[in-house]
């Protein structure tokens, strides 16, 4: 069944959008004036999980039953050993502390109440009790390579994208920015690198083609079809076949390959869609034209789809989190840093506008 | 024991009213203000128990240096401020 109801995370509040008569509404505003980093629907048992960062007072998580927001636990950080000093990229010391939570997933369906979260600075924890408390995945923190993320996206390296294994929940792919794609397939308890074959323009040349040194902007996996990932990547598109060992660089692609967000049909492996973007000196839509690309043949082909969005002096920037796809892969929804929010019912072949004057858009979510 | 207000702007995410509370240093005095509030804890200190990047504390009108140990003395009669930094936005 098609989702009616999206939740909008935005710089200024939580939005929930809903169908009514054919057309997307605004239905409700939670935490009017709050930053709103995520959210995650977890569709196991209803709950839902919203990222605040307050700022001055720090990274909170809330969480639904249905009957309203109540501050639950966020995640923190291990006590920095007595001596031990870290430095980050800008040879600062590293403070181990939740700078951002980047990521939101629902563990599998064996193991109810199992919520993954990755954060700012590179710190990946697990909660077992539905958020009422998270423990920090010790075994990826202490890897030696861990040290070698970078910033990206932020001053600080991050955990953006959690994709757990539909068919065995204990293998879990997540993706850094900078840092590459990490795989565990003991539920966190050991990790080795993934994604031979991406390319980063961003280091010398003897670094190219180190899987550490990719920036990852966004990792996807297609559910009924687990082996193929789909990354948008600093520098390009890339696509897997054999769950993220290796990585085909697709190109070509216009107006662009640069890009913060992918998400690929639930069903259907060779379907995915991008927001493109002038890579990436800019970050604008190319010729101030907001535009969709899907591929439907693997990467092979792309369609620009512009019916519905603005074609003139559009300069919205659509962040990793702000695509969205519902569970039929017919619905597809996304968000702006200018405050545009679109809907589309056909798989993207034209759009509806919701709203062009919201607060910069974070994260879209369907649920 | 030395007197502790907080910011208006942290009251409507968790209430911290003024009170007062024992200790020789701001790191004392937040502990046992912490003790029986221990909601307000992560809104003032990060994860490393230090002071969050945008929070500043004043001890009978001079801001604290130690940001990390809150090592700076409050005497028996101190007034101590929990604020916002305005670099913080």
């Amino acid at each position: 069944m098609m989702s009616d109801r999206l939740m909008v995370s935005t710089r200024k509040g939580l939005f929930t959008v809903t169908r009514r008569g054919g057309s997307w509404e605004i239905a409700e505003v939670d935490f009017l004036g709050d930053n709103v980093t995520l959210t995650l629907t977890d569709r196991r048992d209803g709950l839902e999980y919203a990222a605040l960062d307050h700022g001055h007072f720090g990274v909170k998580v809330h969480r639904s039953t249905g009957n309203g927001w109540e501050e639950i636990a966020a995640p923190v950080y291990p006590p920095k050993p007595e001596g031990y000093e870290e430095l980050d990229m800008w040879g600062r010391p590293l403070n181990w502390s939740t700078a951002r939570i980047w990521a939101l997933a629902a563990g599998g369906a064996d193991e109810p109440g199992t919520i993954w979260c990755g954060t700012l600075p590179g710190g990946l924890f697990r909660s077992i009790d539905h958020g009422k408390s998270w423990e920090m995945v010790r075994s990826l923190w202490e890897h030696p390579k861990r040290k070698q993320w970078m910033g990206g996206g932020a001053d600080l390296p991050g955990i953006h994208s959690i994709c757990v294994d539909p068919r065995d929940s204990k293998r879990v792919w997540i993706a850094v920015s900078t840092g590459g794609v990490w795989f565990t397939q003991d539920r966190g308890a050991s990790w080795a690198q993934r994604g031979e074959g991406m390319r980063a323009e961003h280091v010398p040349p003897e670094l190219t083609h180190d899987p550490i040194a990719q920036d990852v902007h966004c990792l996807a996996q297609c559910p009924a079809a687990p082996q193929r990932m789909w990354v948008q990547h600093h520098n390009g598109i890339f696509v897997s076949s054999d769950e993220g060992k290796t990585f085909s660089e697709i190109t070509g692609v216009e107006p662009s390959t640069f890009g913060f967000a992918v998400v690929v049909h639930p069903r259907d492996p060779d379907t995915a869609w991008f927001v493109p973007e002038i890579k990436d000196e800019k970050r604008i839509p190319r010729e101030g034209k907001l535009a969709v690309t899907r591929t439907r043949d693997g990467g092979k082909s792309f369609e620009v789809l512009t019916k519905g969005l603005p074609q003139s002096h559009a300069y919205d920037v659509v962040y990793r989190h702000a695509l969205a796809l519902d569970n039929t892969g017919g619905r597809l929804a996304f968000g702006s840093t200018t405050g545009g929010l679109w809907v589309s019912e056909d798989q993207g072949d034209s759009w509806a506008c919701v709203s062009h004057t919201l607060p910069p858009v974070y994260a879209v979510r369907f649920g | 024991m030395a007197k502790v207000m907080f910011t208006p702007n942290i009251q409507r995410h968790v209430p911290c009213p003024e009170t007062h509370a024992a200790g020789c240093t701001v790191g004392e005095v937040l502990a046992n203000v912490f003790a029986v509030n221990p909601d307000a804890r992560g809104y003032v200190l990060d994860d490393q128990s230090a002071l969050r990047k945008h929070i500043t504390v004043f001890v009978d009108g001079t801001m604290i240096r130690d940001r990390t140990r809150l090592a700076d003395a409050v005497g028996e009669a101190s007034t101590v401020y929990v604020f916002q930094a305005l670099s913080g936005g």
